[in-house]
């Protein structure tokens, strides 16, 4: 399979397998008007399979909603069609408004205009909790 | 400025001065009378308390300060769908400290990043409740006069008692600690609380469904109240009600010296027969409540004798 390398633009690389269209939805990739690229169980080396994204386009990516659907995916952000900067991602500390708490209890089901923070906790364990409730993702 | 949201927030020098003023106040009240005689306590309670909010207005009166406030959500704005934010935005014009008690889980922290004076969390939901593990402090630095080398049980809603967590992390902070940890299988200590403040921190615990099994190895049994409203069913709530009563035949098999508190109300976890026990600390405690409150007040007012 081919698709066309990109001249200015975002490649999101080493995605887990079967994460793109969860981060996809999460980017809100479908909103842009220029070519976007999904691979899905692309063969790797190292992963076995994995999963590519290709935004033919100068867009601003939320890096944090990458590392939280993804760790350890690779960001190249490409002009000229050469590879100017690579970036690893690991798990952000801090997400905001990526997720919403299910806590039925926690202040955010009933605060207007809250931002909904989960940090992360117990790094060994990668575990985020609500910062208003402790309560899990 | 400072806020207590959590009893994390105080590290434990902290704690331990508080303890050292909250003494102080006990044994010289008059030298404390006027400290706040210009500050007002506004007590937010967006949920019906008794001995926490009266505890809190009788601390600011024994201060010399004044208290506004309400006790009940239904007689606030939040009735008409005001947010906590804009609540406390416009306290913080009113008065000078705010003691909030929120049903919902993180209230005060968001009402703290909203105010622009000092937040005190009087409990928030089956969260968190850091003054009454204050009082719980006082009451053992004087009924025990250590806080280590101690086994201490903690019996009854340990899921949504939220003076559980709290004393557990305040706990977990010093060396020869042991929890037991009795409940019944629905009720049992959050994971969170259990994972990071007993097994990261590699405290000795076991858990127990039995108080009977456990009570003769305890220095502090720390009974609590299955709270009706912390259940969306009520069906749980009576099936688990009576999970645990301490009577005078479970006491005859505690040691001598352990001590018996509960952050009160009690319905019947405790029966009034063992009220008369010396073991029995939590009208004392109570009491202790609102020395220790005394002397929070005083360190986020920024107020000395």
């Amino acid at each position: 399979m081919k698709v066309d390398s990109i001249v200015n633009g975002i490649v999101i690389d080493h995605i887990a397998a079967g994460k793109a269209m969860t981060l996809y939805r999460l980017l809100e990739l479908d909103k842009l008007d220029c070519p976007v690229a999904v691979i899905q169980n692309a063969p790797s080396e190292f992963m076995g399979k994995k999963d590519i994204i290709k935004i033919d386009s100068d867009v601003d990516v939320n890096l944090d909603v990458i590392g939280y659907v993804s760790p350890n995916v690779t960001v190249n952000i490409i002009r000229n069609e050469e590879i100017v900067e690579k970036k690893h991602l690991s798990l952000p500390r801090k997400l905001t408004n990526i997720i919403r708490c299910k806590n039925p209890r926690c202040i955010t089901t009933t605060e207007q205009g809250i931002d909904h923070i989960f940090m992360l906790r117990g790094e060994d364990r990668n575990e985020y909790r609500c910062y208003y409730c402790d309560a899990k993702p | 400025m400072r806020n207590l949201i959590n009893i994390l927030d105080l590290s434990v020098e902290e704690i331990a001065e508080l303890i050292s003023v909250a003494d102080d106040i006990i044994a010289n009240p008059a030298k404390y009378r006027h400290v706040c005689d210009d500050k007002i306590l506004a007590t937010l309670f967006f949920e019906p308390s008794t001995r926490t909010r009266l505890s809190f207005e009788s601390a600011m009166l024994n201060l010399g300060g004044k208290v506004l406030g309400f006790s009940d959500a239904n007689s606030s704005s939040s009735t008409k769908g005001e947010s906590v934010a804009d609540t406390v935005a416009v306290v913080s014009g009113y008065a000078d400290i705010i003691a909030m008690r929120h049903p919902k889980e993180g209230a005060p922290m968001v009402a703290a990043m909203h105010s622009t004076i000092p937040v005190i969390n009087a409990g928030d939901g089956g969260h968190y409740h850091p003054t009454q593990t204050l009082t719980d402090l006082l009451t053992i630095h004087h009924e025990k006069g250590r806080f280590d080398n101690l086994v201490i049980g903690l019996c009854g809603d340990l899921k949504f008692g939220r003076t559980v967590h709290s004393l557990i992390e305040a706990m977990s902070r010093y060396s020869g600690i042991r929890f037991v940890l009795i409940s019944p299988e629905e009720l049992k200590l959050p994971s969170f609380v259990k994972q990071e403040y007993i097994k990261d921190k590699n405290i000795d615990y076991v858990q127990s469904t039995s108080l009977e099994d456990v009570i003769g190895e305890l220095d502090i049994l720390y009974m609590t109240r299955v709270q009706r409203e912390r259940f969306f069913n009520e069906e749980d709530y009576l099936r688990l009600k009576d999970s645990y009563i301490l009577d005078k035949a479970k006491m005859e098999k505690a040691k001598a010296d352990m001590i018996v508190l509960h952050p009160l109300p009690r319905v019947n976890e405790i029966s009034t027969e063992v009220d008369d026990d010396p073991r029995a600390c939590y009208f004392r405690q109570a009491h202790y409540g609102k020395f220790i409150r005394m002397a929070l007040i005083m360190k986020l007012l920024e107020v000395k004798a």
